[in-house]
């Protein structure tokens, strides 16, 4: 079984935290998962650095392009990653644009994935029909789920479709906005996730986007499976370093 | 060979639209109205109408006789040029303008590099009373004084992006966030044949009318309603998809798309997309685009600021891959010198990114018999200060 399913079988709310490879020092990575994880984190996004990363906000980018000033690339990360698996146990997802992939080899990235024991991707700039039609196979046969968005302007038609085509989860986006910290959510955000929650979708969904603390995480994970938190992660990370994670973690849950 | 677009966004393998998931209402919208709205009588009438007595068309297709005389060959100008705001790029601003108040939108974005396609989108937006948002690269607002001025005086607010190369390429990403953040009331004008479709189809489109009026300008002139050559620069492509655009599945026409090749195909500094790009995404689209071989986007150089964004629209990714359209590539020194030549023997000072086109008479034959149209795409106005400092003028 997928680690991700296995993790939605426990009985509790997700806790997942995205950060970019690389930043805020090149060799980061492992130091960073093993910190999340030994803060109870439930799962993990991995941020593959892009040049031009079209869904996300300024924290996102300016990390970014730090992690590849660094010197990280798709090559870097998949050896840094290459025996993750003695260490780290929880779900490993990968979150990346399209065009670094394609370039590395999509078929090669699927396989780098497995063998290090990747679980899913989540590709923002690759469209659901798209997906279905060229990648699907590709990512069937080497165990990668990949998970899709969706966002307060998705009509429910569309959320549908996703739903039937999805595994792994759902990634609900909060807002219609691109990555970026909110001190807390509105009505329509509320009205959102509750839209949602009565449509009882088959897969699981876990909020992203806005989420910085903990009574945003509180509010997301009331009517979904979970919640991703990036930016505020990130920032925390620049301004108080690596090994006091553990401490962020804490005040989230 | 069908060289349009297919019913699923693409020219041959590029195209297509690769895009997040929070911009999809906003892309599905435009895709599914696009053409319905522009094929409606009142549209046509309207757009029609405002090409003719606000921006001046038909543009004169001029026959260069001292150019032809120097070169043996039959050269004609389509005077793109003397359009209101100085290019091309009115065509299109006008359409979308007319496009965004059908689908009800009261906001309007745009990316801009030169700026030539910010003043073109300002100035529409000031004819229709609508508010404007302009996003320009932090260096090129610097670069590009003037036009930031204009756009400033037409009432548009210049937003400078600030993220990656801080220059074209995330202009067009800072719009495209703009976007995302605002999907009900915010239409995005989008310059060139690029982004994600239907936009290079509807830019395309909308800047037929320039082969439209070549074809029986031609007649007209000639006798016949197609020439020989259609030579166009390159950057984006919207003034090049404009020419070509009649003409595209008709053998007898030869396509020739010029690129900028900045200080050298090999110097590191060029926009030579067509010899030193690799298939991949760029703005929501599949397209030719120049990266690293870990993938991320590399900053092109051009000494034309109209030249230099890293990728090509799909629709000449695929002209140029089914060798449809022939790619030749000039570096800045030639086409600043051709700056001159125009000016000297036809009376026309060119914008830099047009005098890169001409450059070709210098390294590719024509036949005395045979007619060339250029696209003439804009005027020199806006780069005197690069002609000034170039030629110690």
């Amino acid at each position: 079984m997928n680690r991700i399913d296995k993790k939605f079988k426990e009985d509790k709310k997700l806790l997942s935290i995205y950060f970019s490879a690389g930043h805020p020092k090149l060799e980061d990575t492992l130091t960073i998962l093993e910190k999340l994880e030994s803060s109870g984190v439930d799962m993990v996004e991995i941020g593959l650095p892009f040049s031009d990363p079209l869904a996300d906000g300024p924290t996102i980018q300016k990390s970014s392009t730090q992690a590849l000033r660094n010197g990280m690339t798709t090559r870097k990360l998949f050896s840094q990653l290459e025996n993750v698996r003695e260490k780290i146990k929880i779900p490993l997802v990968i979150m990346g644009y399209l065009n670094p992939m394609m370039q590395y080899g999509i078929e090669k990235f699927c396989q780098n994935c497995q063998k290090i024991g990747i679980d899913g991707l989540i590709i923002p700039d690759l469209p659901v029909d798209v997906y279905h039609e060229s990648y699907k196979s590709l990512f069937q046969k080497y165990g990668l789920y990949n998970m899709f968005l969706i966002t307060p302007q998705t009509p429910e038609t569309r959320i549908n479709y996703i739903d039937k085509v999805s595994n792994g989860f759902i990634y609900m986006v909060s807002s219609a906005s691109v990555t970026g910290a909110k001190d807390k959510f509105g009505s329509p955000q509320t009205d959102y996730f509750n839209r949602i929650a009565k449509m009882k979708l088959s897969t699981p969904t876990v909020v992203g986007f806005g989420i910085s603390n903990s009574e945003t995480y509180l509010t997301a994970i009331k009517h979904s499976s979970g919640a991703i938190i990036g930016s505020a992660f990130i920032k925390f990370l620049e301004k108080e370093g690596v090994e006091n994670i553990g401490s962020f973690i804490s005040s989230i849950r | 060979m069908n060289y349009n677009v297919n019913e699923k966004g693409y020219y041959g393998d590029f195209g297509g639209a690769f895009i997040p998931e929070m911009l999809y209402p906003n892309v599905a919208e435009l895709r599914n109205n696009y053409l319905e709205i522009t094929r409606r009588a009142d549209f046509k009438k309207e757009f029609e109408n405002l090409l003719k007595v606000y921006v001046g068309r038909p543009t004169p297709l001029y026959f260069a006789s001292r150019l032809s005389k120097k070169y043996k060959t039959k050269i004609y100008l389509k005077r793109e040029d003397l359009c209101h705001t100085g290019a091309h790029k009115v065509n299109n601003t006008i359409g979308q303008i007319l496009l965004a108040k059908r689908l009800g939108k009261n906001r309007i974005i745009a990316e801009t590099g030169a700026g030539q396609h910010g003043v073109a989108t300002a100035t529409v937006c000031a004819l229709m009373g609508i508010e404007c948002i302009v996003y320009m690269g932090e260096l090129d607002i610097h670069r590009q004084a003037p036009n930031v001025a204009r756009m400033k005086m037409l009432g548009a607010e210049v937003r400078s992006a600030k993220s990656g190369s801080k220059t074209l390429k995330d202009a067009t990403n800072e719009a495209i966030r703009d976007w995302i953040n605002n999907p009900i009331d915010t239409h995005y004008i989008i310059g060139s044949v690029v982004g994600p479709h239907p936009y290079p189809d509807m830019v395309a489109r909308f800047q037929s009318v320039i082969s439209e009026e070549t074809k029986w300008q031609l007649e007209e002139q000639e006798g016949r309603d197609y020439p020989n050559h259609v030579i166009a620069c390159v950057g984006g492509g919207s003034n090049a998809a404009g020419l070509y655009y009649h003409y595209l599945n008709d053998e007898r026409v030869n396509i020739i798309a010029i690129e900028a090749a900045g200080k050298g195909i090999d110097s590191g500094q060029s926009a030579a997309t067509s010899a030193l790009g690799k298939e991949g995404i760029i703005h929501g689209s599949k397209t030719l685009l120049m990266q690293s071989s870990d993938g991320q986007i590399t900053e092109p150089y051009s000494i034309s600021a109209g030249l230099d964004y890293p990728g090509v629209g799909p629709m000449h990714a695929h002209l140029f891959r089914s060798k449809r359209a022939e790619f030749i590539s000039i570096p800045d020194q030639e086409a600043m010198d051709w700056g001159l030549t125009l000016s000297q023997t036809e009376g026309i000072i060119p914008a830099i990114e047009t005098a890169h086109a001409f450059a070709v008479l210098d390294v590719r034959k024509f036949g005395p018999e045979e007619i060339i149209v250029f696209n003439c795409s804009g005027r020199g106005d806006k780069d005197l200060s690069t002609y000034i400092d170039y030629f110690k003028l």
